[in-house]
């Protein structure tokens, strides 16, 4: 059960945070930032009707896909620089697979209700 | 941000401990897996949801039902949650342990919080009449929420299995890995609240 941080880390023993520690810090902070502000002009939008109908709908829509996005970076250190690009691929191929399904439903759900209902 | 080698989502614990890294490596990626085919559970869920909305059968409609206050209330506590577990990664990183078991406990908190308003917001629609059994729209809402809920359930009792086994192992290899993981769990759990505000409240309060 012995990690690798007995040899090589107890020199200096960490009491205090380190800068990098402090810069990963800063990168939370950020995010909880950016999140709260997206959050809070979200439900501004939604709550004062600042403007309506389907302009509304895709303004919170791209404010929720600001915020994944904001969240993806700054909480889950995912973004385009990486050397390794497996999860994102991961990622967007499950985004893919999403698009497909859900946007297949509801095509066809919606045209149902048309036709059956209309 | 820093040009260190990111090799898996999540926090890095850094180049110094490289064998941590490979080890980490390969379970964050299958674990990142898992929480990708949980998002198209999810997914589909809302899909559900979508086609529901307008099939309140008679029954009271989301405008006429929602809290919006009680909702953002609920979406600010699960982001503050996971800030706190982003602040405990960071205690995690540094091999910080009092830190790190100060700001799960914070988590842990506000996940529990985040229930309980769930619950309480569950408790007053059932009062005012509005059961999973009223509408296809009830029906469906219930289902994501809780789905949601359970999810949020499940992570704070993990939670509290990573306090105890960090009491117990202190902070070795393993344990250093499953607070990763669940730090992917409890972060993807508020991605999937973003688009549930987005898709069920909001629609309804400005309807």
């Amino acid at each position: 059960m012995s990690g690798p941080w007995e040899g090589e880390h107890q020199g200096h023993a960490i009491t205090q945070p380190s800068s990098d520690a402090k810069a990963e810090a800063r990168s939370y902070l950020w995010g909880l930032g950016l999140a709260a502000l997206l959050t809070a002009l979200a439900f501004g939008l939604a709550v004062f009707k600042i403007f309506s109908g389907p302009a509304l709908f895709a303004a919170i829509g791209v404010l929720a896909l600001a915020q994944i996005a904001a969240q993806f970076r700054f909480f889950l250190h995912i973004d385009l620089s990486r050397q390794k690009r497996e999860d994102l691929q991961l990622i967007l191929f499950t985004g893919l697979l999403i698009l497909i399904m859900v946007g297949g439903s509801l095509w066809i759900m919606a045209s149902l209700d048309q036709r059956m209902m209309g | 941000m820093t040009t260190e080698m990111r090799h898996h989502p999540g926090i890095n614990l850094s180049h110094s401990r490289p064998e941590d890294e490979r080890h980490a490596e390969v379970t964050v990626f299958g674990f990142w897996t898992f929480l990708m085919n949980d998002a198209i559970l999810f997914a589909l869920l809302f899909a559900t949801y979508a086609t529901m909305v307008n099939r309140t059968a008679g029954g009271p409609t989301g405008a006429e039902l929602f809290d919006i206050g009680n909702a953002f209330v609920e979406t600010l506590v699960l982001l503050l949650s996971s800030f706190s577990f982003g602040m405990g990664a960071v205690a995690l990183k540094e091999g910080r342990e009092h830190p790190l078991k100060l700001w799960l406990g914070v988590t842990l908190v506000l996940g529990l919080g985040f229930i309980g308003l769930e619950l309480r917001e569950f408790a007053g629609l059932i009062g005012q009449g509005a059961t999973a059994q009223t509408s296809g729209f009830l029906s469906s809402f219930y289902v994501l929420l809780s789905i949601h809920g359970l999810h949020v359930l499940v992570g704070c009792i993990w939670i509290v299995v990573m306090l105890a086994q960090v009491s117990t192992f202190g902070l070795s290899r393993q344990v250093r890995s499953r607070i990763l993981r669940l730090g992917l769990f409890w972060h993807f759990l508020d991605l999937v609240w973003i688009v549930i505000f987005t898709t069920v409240y909001l629609p309804a309060v400005a309807s």
